[in-house]
Parts: structure tokens; sequence; C-alpha cells
């Protein structure tokens, strides 16, 4: 019968153990050379995008990598479904977007906000999914190169 | 209750019941958005009623694993806690950084990441928190005159959580960088070291219900947080197979992920198996009640729905849907939520020394509250399913897909009304118990059941 010394050995030697895989498979996933994200286009206007992501909380409606609220649109491939000026009269518009009669905040972004947010979903458009980029937008795979 | 600074859990408790409420208030502003009806968008636009619902959740699940800290560690360790005057300082704290997050949602000011929208700002004074929080507890059991296990594994939840709050701090200009890091926030809190929090809260709780032998229940606790840990870390995997890095976690993620369960499964019969080897005699029957239920019902949430949707085959269609919501909202309720009520109904007739634990009110309140999230969760799991199959496989456009699921919104609303309704008996309940007594000190029936 296990006593309980063996299942402290139990629940601490295998923490140890799967905790440090981990950290060895998080290095392997971050190494350059596994990269799919293509690192090397992030501009700083995509950095810039993604600050203007984060600090309007975009997340909190509309999903992004299949991440987010689930409330709004998918965006991992809006440029591809929208195109990009139909991107940037959305988050410029006075009035809110409502398809359907449901609203998204009215941002009314300067020409210079907008554009950031196109590069940003341009880049995070171009990024390999494992497949997923095929199942997350349908209306866009037609489009997608393979 | 033997010492009398576990009466400032009582405060830590009742934050929880307030925030619980304002969670719920905004859940439903939430749900009729869904359905059409969003007059309040200008002033709590759907992101903000989101990042508030989540938050508070959040926050005051916190609050109740902090109180129920201050209850449980200085009975385990045989001593008061080492200062009153702190636990208070950071109660109040806490409330304050809590309610200017809050706030600041409603006015534009966050950081816009999942679960991790407060602020950077905020964050640094989270860390002082949670620091002088551990301070105090740490403290206390070492100073104890004794370091049980039960206490040990708690307390080691609670020191990884905040270790594990580090990485959300740092800012990363990639976002697939980004969410990998706030994946180990996110899901090594909840699909990880909180299941300690939750196994040290339910191992004390079947200790003092049950009567069963300390030795029995404290050797099975380590085994479920071993499974925990062992298919939990490397199950992060499963949050990584869509967003952009390598292939690797799909064989990682769908293993380990796909063993998740069994830690739940343990948790449900050692829960179960401890119930009916013990004493049947305790009075606190609400207690027991919402203590088995934790245990069966994060098995069904975290564990059965989890895996419903966690190998990649399946989560390529279902990552990004109400599938995920329909989940977590089950396992929140099962394995977090219901154990935070579970020490709250315990405690509380020892902490008032007012004996209300068999009331009708606390039976109706367990019943309504979970019929009523199951019957949201199925509403939320039909949605998902349909809009899984309108959005992804027949390539319907998003807003005419959620027109369809609508009605499933309609449904998730009745029986939400029915969760309020026994939330909201729990809280009447709650507050009838009164403020803590001395004389509770005094009363102390329990030592004779489990001596």
């Amino acid at each position: 019968m296990l006593s309980k010394s063996q299942a402290r050995t139990f629940f601490l030697g295998g923490t140890v153990v799967t905790f440090l895989i981990f950290i060895g498979l998080t290095i392997y996933s971050m190494a350059p050379s596994n990269d799919q994200s293509n690192h090397q286009n992030i501009t700083e206007q995509v950095i810039k995008g993604k600050h203007i992501w984060e600090t309007n909380n975009c997340m909190g409606c509309h999903a992004i990598l299949g991440e987010g609220g689930y409330y709004a649109p998918e965006l991992t491939k809006v440029i591809d479904r929208k195109g990009a000026p139909m991107v940037k009269a959305i988050l410029q518009s006075p009035i809110p977007w409502a398809p359907n009669g449901r609203k998204m905040v009215a941002y009314e972004m300067n020409d210079e906000d907008a554009e950031a947010m196109v590069e940003y979903l341009k880049w995070i458009g171009e990024i390999d999914l494992n497949g997923f980029e095929r199942i997350v937008s349908p209306l866009a795979k037609d489009k997608i190169k393979d | 209750m033997k010492y009398k600074s576990q009466q400032v859990a009582y405060w830590f408790f009742a934050l929880c019941m307030l925030l619980f409420a304002l969670q719920i208030v905004y859940g439903f502003i939430m749900g009729f958005a869904r359905i059409g009806m969003d007059g309040l968008h200008d002033w709590i636009p759907f992101n903000t009623a989101r990042a508030v619902h989540t938050n508070l959740l959040v926050v005051w699940l916190l609050t109740g694993f902090m109180g129920a800290a201050y209850y449980i560690i200085p009975e385990e360790a045989q001593r008061e806690l080492v200062s009153v005057k702190l636990a208070y300082v950071q109660l109040i704290s806490l409330a304050v950084v809590g309610v200017a997050a809050i706030t600041g949602y409603h006015f534009n000011i966050w950081e816009g990441r999942k679960f991790l929208e407060i602020p950077r700002e905020l964050d640094y004074l989270v860390v002082i928190n949670v620091l002088l929080f551990l301070g105090i507890i740490l403290a206390t059991l070492f100073k104890g005159k004794r370091q049980t296990t039960t206490a040990l594994v708690m307390t080691m939840g609670l020191v990884f959580a905040a270790l594990l709050y580090l990485p959300g701090m740092i800012w990363f200009d990639s976002q697939v960088t980004d969410s990998f890091f706030r994946w180990w926030v996110v899901h090594l809190w909840v699909e990880g070291v909180w299941e300690l929090i939750m196994g040290g809260i339910l191992a004390f709780l079947l200790i003092k219900l049950t009567g069963v032998d300390r030795e029995v229940i404290e050797k099975w606790l380590y085994v479920i947080v071993g499974l925990t840990f062992l298919s939990g870390i490397l199950g992060t995997g499963h949050h990584y197979y869509y967003i952009g890095v390598n292939k690797i976690w799909l064989i990682v993620g769908g293993v380990f992920s796909a063993l998740e369960p069994l830690a739940f499964l343990a948790m449900a019969l050692f829960a179960v198996y401890m119930y009916r080897k013990g004493e049947k005699n305790h009075p606190n029957k609400i207690a027991l009640f919402w203590t088995i239920g934790a245990a069966i019902v994060s098995f069904i949430g975290a564990g059965l729905l989890g895996f419903a949707h966690t190998l990649p085959q399946t989560n390529l269609y279902t990552h990004g849907t109400l599938v995920t919501a329909m989940h977590g909202h089950y396992a929140f309720w099962g394995a977090y939520v219901m154990i935070v009520l579970a020490i709250i109904s315990y405690a509380m007739p020892n902490i008032t020394g007012r004996k209300r634990h068999d009331k009708t009110n606390g039976h109706l309140a367990f019943w309504l509250s979970n019929i009523g999230m199951l019957g949201m969760v199925v509403a939320l799991g039909v949605a998902g399913v349909v809009q899984v199959y309108l959005e992804r496989r027949l390539s319907m456009d998003f807003m005419v897909a959620q027109e369809e699921v609508k009605i499933h919104f309609v449904v998730m609303l009745l029986c939400a009304t029915m969760f309020a309704t026994g939330i909201g008996i729990y809280i009447y309940e709650f507050i009838k118990y009164g403020r803590p007594t001395d004389e509770a000190l005094t009363k102390n029936e329990e030592a004779v059941l489990v001596s």
C-alpha cells in the first residue's frame, strides 16, 4: 500500500520532472529556427497596432488567434475577408459599426492609428497556425496560398 | 473556531459575497447584449462588461482563497495569525486595487489581455498586496506548533500563484509570445496551482466534516496534487495548438491535457470515499453538500467538459468559440466557486457562533444555483456546437451564425435567473449569520467529533 512519503515523492518528483520538460519545450518553441510567426516582419507599426489593440481591449469582444470574447468576429484573417480599406473605415467611423444590430464602440481613430491596426492585423494574418488558419475564417480560405 | 484571529476571514468572505453579486450583474448585462438588448452599450459596452465579469471572478475567488487561508492556517498551525492588523490592511488594499481596476475598465483604462486586463501600474500594487498576504501566512505557519500537509499544500499553491503572476507582467512585441506567456499565468493558475489551493481546502474540510484520519486524507491529497501537476503543467500545451507556435505542442498538449481529468476524477472519488468512510454526524450538512458537490462538479466541468474539446482534432474547430465559454463556466463553478462557498458555509457557524447550518434556505441556495448553472452550461454548449457547425463547417458569416444561436441565450438568461436566485439566497443567509462574535470561541462542538 502506498505510504504518505511515497505519495509525497510522487508529487514532488512528478512536478519537478514535468516542469523541467515544460521549460525545455518552451525554449525549443521560442528558438528562432522554429518561428512560425514571421517575427522579422514585426515593424514599429505592428507593435503600435498591438498596443492599440490592447489599450482598447479589442479582445473583450473580438477574438484573435482564436482567443478573445466571442461576441464579435474572429479577426485573424480579417484583412483577407474584408480588405484593408474596409477595416480602416470601420476603425475611423464616428458612428458605431453595427452589423445585424450588434454595436461596436466607435473609436474614430486617426489615420496613423488605423494604419497601424491594419499593419498589425496583416502580420497576424500571415502567421502559420498549424492548420487553424483554414478553419478559423472559412470565408477567407480561398485566398490562402498553399 | 479556536483562534480569535480567524475572525478576519469573515471580512474576506463578506467582500467575496459583494463582488460575486456584482459579477452576476455584469453577466446579465452580457447575456442581454447577446440577445440584442444592449441599452447600456454607451456606458458599459460588451468588452467592459466582460472584463468586469471575468476579473471580478478572479478577484473574488482570490479573496475567498485568502479568507480560507486566514481561517485554516491558524487552526492547522495551532496559533493566532502573526498580525491581524496587517491582515486588515491587506484586505482593504486588495479591495481598493480591485475597485480601482474595475472602475478603470469603464473609462477604457486597461491592458486588454484576456483575464489579465488589469493595468500594469496596478499590477505592482497587486504584487505588494500578495507579498503582504504571503508574509502573514508563511510567518504564521512557520511560527506555528505544527506544519501539516494540508497547510503546506495550500500555502504552496498560494506561493506558486503569486510567482506565476509575474510572467503576465512582461511586455512582448509579438502577439504570439504574449499569448504564450499569458497562458503561463492563466492556465498554470486554474489548471495547476489553484488546484493545490482547492485540494488544501478540500482536505481541511474533509478532515473536519468526516472525521477521517488526517494521515489518510493527506496521503491522497499528495497523490491528487501530484496528478494535477503531472498532467496540468504539460497540459498547458492545449492552449498552444493554434496560436502560431511549434507543432510539437499538438502532441504534448494533446496527450497531457487528455490526462487532466484524472486529477479531477481522483478528487471526486477521494471526496466521496472519505465521506462514505467517515462519520455521518457532523451537523453542518450544507458545508458537506458544497464540499462533495465541488469535487464532483469540478470533475464534470473541468475534467469531462475540458476533455470534450481538448484533443487537437476537436479543438481545431472549437478553438475560439462558445464551446470554450461552456467549459469555462462549469469548470470555474465546480472547482473554485463551490469550494469557496463550501469553506464559507463551514466557517460561518464557527465564526459567528450561530448554528444556522441546516436551514431550508441553505439547501435551496445549493440546488437552485447548481441546477441554474447546469442549465446555463447546456445552453452555452448547444450555442457553441451550433456556432462551430454553422461558422466553421458551413462557412456562415459570424453575425449570421450569431443570429441563429440567439435563442440559446434566452434559455441561458432564464437559467441564469434561477442561478442568481440561488446565490441571492446564499448571500441572504450569509447576512443573516451576522458578524463574528467572541462567544463563538467558546463553542467548539466539533472538537468532540474530530477527536
